[in-house]
Formats: structure tokens, C-alpha cells, sequence
């Protein structure tokens, strides 16, 4: 079997979402952590164009992005599969997929932020988390139907990311009241074995999140 | 697997240009239907509520959004004739990278081209010339993104050559100088029918940019 390689940062829910790919899959991979403020040499010739993690390298050959590297596990290796056979459901779960990678970035400006624009990363969080609500779940249990698929996978930032940051920023956004349905899948998705089995540790991702943002926002003065 | 075909689109949208040559590429028949996005279709706003853009392809009833979403269902769907994206899984994950790159980087930056002060618009330009060499030196000698034929990064980039004549004159950006070998893949993907009868009247798409461009930039 040709070597699967995997660079990543602990701390990245863009790593932990090929991670679960991988695991779901049964696909063995060797893990290389990355330090963002000195990128490894391998890192800028795998990913000269964007120099970020995660970088998935099969047989020495470098794939970038997270979601893409998903679709092209879900290619490789069709066990277990995480997008629907039918095209047209394909193309839902793409949109779900890009939804949140245009919308997800207000999540981290939480963390990042003071003030305005900290009031507009919340409203913006919020508006994402009400329209998964009301439109992308339904009555499901997961995105992906009875069980997960690549739309879970891709809003995993919110089940395991996002309390970190509501805790940081004392804010409470996803409440059970306030958004039932995602407050289930929350709960049922952390459930599953392969994502409780790996997720970085919340105590040690708080610790890590709180100095960034001091450093942020001393910075930004 | 025919049925019905009903595309949702704006003349001079990129992205409606996007699904209008994959669908000629494939030679499918559709009916479309123009949009005034300054007072969208109920059609439009059902069949998209989320995001409420087109293009919107509608497929016996049912919609599929955004454009390289829409190109790929196509092709996944025509899958008997001129295949958009390759057949090997990690050919397919470079070209979705390269044509990502187009979205979240040229696009991006060529919106920033067009803003209020002058120091902005200067910034913005060397910004999206730099997204241009990037592509140009991922096409490098290849004829076209895809290898030997136009593929997928091709379709979802070659949309923004209407654009080049307008930054031209508007913006003082000489793509054919900065980026020739861009230029000359240009001028090739326009010599296949698919690509060029997507493409309108220069004088009337020049018009359409100038009056876009004086929303933001004033001066």
C-alpha cells in the first residue's frame, strides 16, 4: 500500500476533518505536525501557493485544501463513503461544503476580535447557525443523513471550535433553546467513535486560543 | 436524464458563463432565463433562498447553485461525452484546487481593483496581476490548464478574458503585456465554439463593466 502522509497543526479543525476522513476509512496515515511560525521546507514545496496545512501527500504526491483532499480520499478509497452516490444529492452536500467555507471565517473572527467588529462576527455566526437550523438539517439526524457524511465533517469547526471561542469571548451562541436541532447534532456528532476518539484536547485548545488572542490584539494596538 | 433544463443567469456573469460552456461542451439543451438582480425573480429567490444568486441550474424542478457545483453536477450527469474534469483522482484534485485558486483568489482580487482612493486601485492591481502570474505559471507551456484539452480550470477561468478589454482601458491593466502566455491560452480557448458563443459584443460587456466600475471607484 503506497504511504499516506499527513501535515497538520494540533489545533486545526481544517486538519481534524481529513483526519476523520482518513479514520472513517480505514486508512492508515503518518501524522507531521507543522510549526506555522517556521514552515518546514516540505510544507512550502507541497504547498507553495497557499503555504497552509493540512497537505495530504500519497505516493509523494501533494494534495492541498481540506475539502479537496476529502473528495479525493472519497475517490482513492470508496469504502465507507462519505458523499451520496445520486448527483444531485452530491451537489447539495457540495453547497452545504461551500456554505460553511464562506461563512465559517466569522467564527474565528470571534476570537480575534474586540468591539465592532467582534458585535458583527457574532451576527454573522449567528445568521451561519439559523439557516443550518432551519434549512440544512431538517429533521435529521446528521447532515449526511443516519450517518455522517462529508457535510458533518465540514462543520465540525462548530461542534468542536466554536464553544471554545463562545468561551473565551463569554458569549453564548449555540443554545439548545435558540438552535435545537444543531445543538443535537452537536452532541450526536461528538458522539460518534472515530470523532470522540480524535479531537485535540478542549482544555489544552483553550489555553492555546486565549494567548493567540492576547497576542492578536496587543498586537493590533 | 434529458428532461427538463432551465438555466437561471445574467448576461455578463462569469459564473453563468461557467455553466452556459459546460453545457454547450456537452451539447445539452436548456431554456434560459435572464434575471434583473436588482429585483430578483420569485423563481429565483425559491429555487436559491440562501444565497440568491445565479446562476441556478433547475433540472426537472429541482436546483443545484453555485457554479463549479453546477459544472460538476453536469458532468457527472452528461457523463457520456467530453468529460470537464479528468478521470484520475489526483488529476481531479489539482484541477479543483486550480479552479478554488480562481475563485478565492483572482476573483477576490479583481474586485479589489475597483475601489475608492487611488493608493487602494494600485494595490488591488498588483494584487490581481500576481493571481495572473500565479495561473500562468501553473498553465506554463501546456496548451491548455487541462494538458492536451480544455478542461475544468479552463472553464471556470477563461470567463474573466471578457473582463480584460474593459481593465484595459478602465484600469490601465495590459494583461496581454503582463501575462502573455495567459493571453495567447486565451485566444485559444475562444478558437472552440463552445467558449466563443458564450461570449458577447465586447462594446456591450465594456459598457456593463464601466458602469459597475463607477459604483465603487470614485475616481
Amino acid at each position: 500500500m503506497a504511504e499516506v502522509k499527513l501535515h497538520g497543526i494540533w489545533f486545526s479543525p481544517f486538519l481534524y476533518r481529513v483526519i476523520w476522513a482518513l479514520k472513517l476509512k480505514g486508512i492508515s496515515y503518518e501524522y507531521i505536525e507543522e510549526d506555522l511560525s517556521n514552515k518546514s521546507p516540505l510544507l512550502l514545496q507541497y504547498n507553495p501557493v497557499h503555504k497552509k496545512i493540512p497537505v495530504l501527500v500519497h505516493s509523494r504526491k501533494p494534495i492541498c485544501e481540506s475539502m479537496i483532499i476529502i473528495e479525493y480520499i472519497e475517490e482513492k478509497w470508496p469504502q465507507t463513503p462519505l458523499l451520496p452516490s445520486d448527483p444531485y444529492e452530491r451537489a447539495k452536500a457540495r453547497f452545504w461544503v461551500k456554505f460553511v467555507e464562506e461563512k465559517a471565517p466569522a467564527i474565528w473572527s470571534l476570537y480575534r476580535s474586540t468591539g465592532e467588529e467582534q458585535k458583527k462576527a457574532l451576527k454573522d455566526s449567528s445568521e451561519m447557525l439559523k439557516i443550518l437550523e432551519e434549512q440544512g438539517l431538517g429533521e435529521k439526524k446528521f447532515f449526511g443523513g443516519d450517518t455522517i457524511g462529508i457535510v458533518d465533517i465540514a462543520f465540525g469547526v462548530i461542534a468542536h471550535w466554536f464553544g471554545v471561542f463562545e468561551e473565551i469571548v463569554e458569549v453564548k451562541v449555540l443554545e439548545a433553546h435558540a438552535f435545537p436541532r444543531l445543538h443535537a447534532w452537536k452532541e450526536n456528532f461528538e458522539e460518534v467513535p472515530v470523532i470522540k476518539e480524535n479531537l485535540p484536547d478542549r482544555d489544552k485548545m483553550l489555553d492555546y486560543f486565549k494567548k493567540r488572542r492576547m497576542e492578536i490584539l496587543s498586537a493590533s494596538q | 436524464m434529458a428532461g427538463e433544463l432551465v438555466l437561471l443567469d445574467f448576461w455578463p456573469s462569469l459564473f453563468g458563463m461557467r455553466v452556459r460552456i459546460a453545457l454547450a461542451e456537452k451539447g445539452v439543451k436548456y431554456e434560459s432565463k435572464e434575471e434583473d438582480l436588482s429585483n430578483k425573480s420569485p423563481l429565483l429567490l425559491e429555487m436559491n433562498p440562501i444565497i440568491k444568486q445565479i446562476p441556478v441550474l433547475i433540472h426537472n424542478g429541482k436546483p443545484v447553485c453555485e457554479s463549479l457545483i453546477i459544472v460538476q453536477y453536469i458532468d457527472e450527469v452528461w457523463n457520456d461525452k467530453s468529460p470537464l474534469l479528468p478521470s484520475d483522482p489526483y488529476q481531479r484534485a489539482q484541477a479543483r484546487f486550480w479552479a478554488d485558486f480562481v475563485d478565492k483568489k483572482v476573483y477576490v482580487a479583481s474586485r479589489k481593483v475597483w475601489r475608492p482612493k487611488r493608493e487602494e486601485q494600485e494595490e488591488g492591481k498588483k494584487e490581481f496581476l500576481e493571481t495572473l502570474k500565479t495561473m500562468e505559471a501553473e498553465l506554463g507551456d501546456k496548451p491548455y490548464f487541462g494538458g492536451e484539452t480544455f478542461g475544468y480550470v479552463d472553464l471556470a477561468f477563461i470567463p474573466f478574458y471578457s473582463w480584460f478589454p474593459s481593465y484595459k482601458v478602465l484600469d490601465n491593466i495590459n494583461i496581454e503585456a503582463e501575462c502573455p502566455k495567459i493571453f495567447a491560452w486565451a485566444k485559444r480557448c475562444m478558437q472552440k465554439e463552445a467558449v466563443a458563443k458564450t461570449f458577447h459584443d465586447e462594446k456591450k460587456v465594456y459598457e456593463f463593466v464601466a458602469k459597475t466600475r463607477k459604483k465603487y471607484v470614485s475616481a
